[in-house]
């Protein structure tokens, strides 16, 4: 820190700061704490796996950085930004995409042209009459579809992808937004052995550019990603550090893998 | 690199199929009114009936493509366009009104004559401008414009899709026709506008003037289809149609939603209004019927038997649809209704792509 050396200014990869900062949050329905003083720190370019029994407020927590929730008590930080401050859309805006549990990919649309609408460029109506591909976007959207896997099917309809492939282009399209911080919900769900290793992949491979939040259920898949895990149980942290750290904790396999 | 292989795009050929089709279609119309002057002994010869239907036909396709634009493509069910054409027919009825001066059977030098027999003193303001025929169309396009931004402003602002848009855009055409039956409104009432005689110095219900509003309004269906070309071919094309399968996802990835339905409504309404402006002096007559409700869901079918989401299947609907209703209401008038119903009904379920299904294959 103290070497006389300033990391470029912008997109810092200092990891010593960290992208997403959470402390003390609680959200409280209808008296049911679905977070309860729940805390997270995610540094630049990490990767994280959260994983927890149903109910644990996985999903809650990701709507919470998303804004699509309001915490009822803690604070929600992403850089020097007060996420409970501000709408879905412009925190969309500020670099934090969200893939969701079900993919959700324009059927109608190949692959490319589902990666060009999430392409970052201006989004008016009047600008998308006089948009022209410029070779660089072209370049960019390649780059995209050969890093999840789909060159092969580059011009196909997104309607006719396997479930595995959908999810793969959904997660372009998160890149495609250039986001800093990616929250991806249960990816593998209903996904072959196959098609989650490639996904395991695809997220170590993505990490590192940026920070990646991974909910997931399955132990197999959080391993294969070799990173960090964070245990969530009844809105709490239960237990956080490697997959073996976690796996042979007590309280985690009390609650969570001993059933 | 593989981006050495040249591999022909998807479905060039059928494009390639497609275009010609349509210049064939185009010029086969065109011949039309040349037809119309041979002798009526010859056996080319094509009756005033066929020329003037069809180019009423024209304006229905237009008005199709207007439909298509919006439903086809952006998912927006109006089931009230039937209003923005109305709209533009009287805009251009306003300015045949002006036109016909003196020669009105009051003999009025300014005033048209059921303003006359009202014992209107003088021209209402929204009535002054209109003896320009520029003015009358840039009203054509510009009060259903103004019209449909208002209402798809309200109406997309607050996310109301579906059935409730189409109920809205409904009730809209509804109160329209009622405010226009209205003697009081300044539109002539339940008798609307009608004994025009000339337009751009040119008397109407003549071979010529026949001849001259066909080539306009086929004018207008080539410029309009390759307008609506060029734009479901861009990337708005694309925006719309993903906004028609999964609005919310666009809405998450940065789009305004409410700006690029509200663009292609505006834009669509007033397509409409130009077609009903071009109807007008062919068919001679605007009435608040126009206005119906039951006109606007015909020509939804019109687009749904041909095939929404295809601007080739719009017009193909629009042509077949009232081909069927013209051969039909002549040999059994009261079986139309059931007729039309049941094309509906048939289409969704046996053809949900349309005719156009019939002959394009299936998208990949």
């Amino acid at each position: 820190m103290s070497d006389g050396y300033s990391p470029p200014l912008g997109r810092s990869k200092d990891s010593s700061a960290p992208v997403l900062y959470l402390d003390g949050v609680s959200v409280v329905f209808d008296g049911f704490r679905a977070l309860n003083n729940l805390s997270l720190v995610v540094d630049a370019g990490e990767l994280r796996a959260i994983i927890g029994p149903n109910g644990a407020g996985k999903t809650t927590m990701m709507d919470v950085i998303t804004g699509k929730t309001r915490p009822t008590a803690g604070v929600v930080r992403f850089r020097d930004h007060d996420l409970t401050r501000l709408d879905e859309a412009t925190i969309a805006n500020l670099g934090i995409g969200r893939k969701f549990q079900k993919p959700t990919v324009f059927d109608a649309l190949t692959v490319f042209e589902n990666l060009e609408l999430a392409l970052k460029a201006p989004r008016g109506p009047f600008a998308c009459l006089a948009w022209l591909l410029s070779g660089e976007a072209r370049r960019r959207i390649e780059a995209t579809v050969e890093e999840i896997g789909l060159t092969a099917r580059m011009h196909d309809r997104a309607a006719i992808l396997s479930h595995g492939q959908r999810q793969w282009l959904e997660i372009g399209m998160l890149l495609m937004q250039d986001p800093e911080l990616l929250l991806v919900d249960e990816p593998v769900a209903g996904m072959t052995d196959q098609e989650t290793e490639h996904t395991a992949a695809l997220l170590v491979r993505i990490a590192g550019q940026r920070s990646v939040v991974v909910v997931e259920h399955d132990l197999e898949f959080v391993r294969a990603l070799g990173s960090k895990v964070t245990v969530l149980c009844e809105g709490s942290m239960l237990s956080e550090g490697s997959i073996d750290h976690v796996q042979n904790d007590p309280r985690v396999i009390e609650v969570y893998l001993g059933r | 690199m593989s981006a050495t292989i040249a591999t022909p795009a998807p479905g060039t050929t059928g494009r390639l199929t497609i275009r010609l089709v349509l210049i064939g279609a185009i010029l086969v119309l065109a011949v039309l009114p040349v037809l119309n002057q041979l002798p009526a002994e010859s056996t080319l010869h094509v009756s005033d009936f066929i020329v003037s239907i069809t180019g009423k036909w024209i304006t229905y396709a237009v008005l199709a493509l207007a439909i298509d634009l919006a439903w086809g493509y952006a998912g927006i069910l109006s089931l009230g366009h039937g209003a923005f054409f109305a709209l533009g027919g009287y805009a251009m009825g306003m300015h045949l009104m002006r036109l016909i001066g003196p020669r009105g059977v009051y003999g009025h030098p300014t005033l048209p004559d059921f303003m006359v027999f009202l014992g209107y003193q003088e021209l209402p303001w929204y009535w002054l401008g209109f003896e320009h025929f520029p003015y009358a169309v840039l009203m054509a396009m510009a009060v259903p414009g103004v019209l449909a931004a208002i209402l798809g402003f309200l109406a997309f602002r607050s996310r109301i899709t579906g059935v409730y848009l189409s109920i809205i855009t409904q009730a809209m055409t509804y109160a329209l026709m009622l405010a226009f039956f209205r003697n009081d409104m300044g539109f002539g009432g339940n008798n609307g506008f009608t004994d025009f005689k000339e337009l751009l110095g040119m008397p109407l219900n003549t071979d010529n003037a026949r001849a001259v509003l066909f080539y306009a309004s086929l004018a207008l269906l080539v410029v309009a289809f390759l307008a609506c070309t060029r734009i479901t071919q861009s990337k708005l094309g694309r925006v719309l149609v993903a906004i028609r399968d999964a609005e919310s996802r666009v809405r998450f990835l940065g789009y305004d939603v409410t700006r690029h339905k509200l663009f292609v409504f505006v834009l669509s309404a007033a397509l409409a209004g130009l077609a009903g402006a071009l109807y007008v002096p062919q068919v001679g007559i605007i009435n608040p019927g126009e206005f119906s409700p039951g006109n606007s869901i015909e020509a939804v079918i019109w687009v749904a038997v041909g095939g929404r989401g295809t601007l080739v299947g719009a017009v193909l609907g629009a042509f077949s649809v009232n081909a069927l209703k013209t051969w039909l209401t002549t040999v059994a008038p009261d079986l139309w209704l059931f007729a039309l119903g049941g094309l509906f009904v048939a289409v969704t379920l046996f053809l949900p792509r349309g005719l156009i299904g019939l002959f394009a294959k299936a998208p990949k």
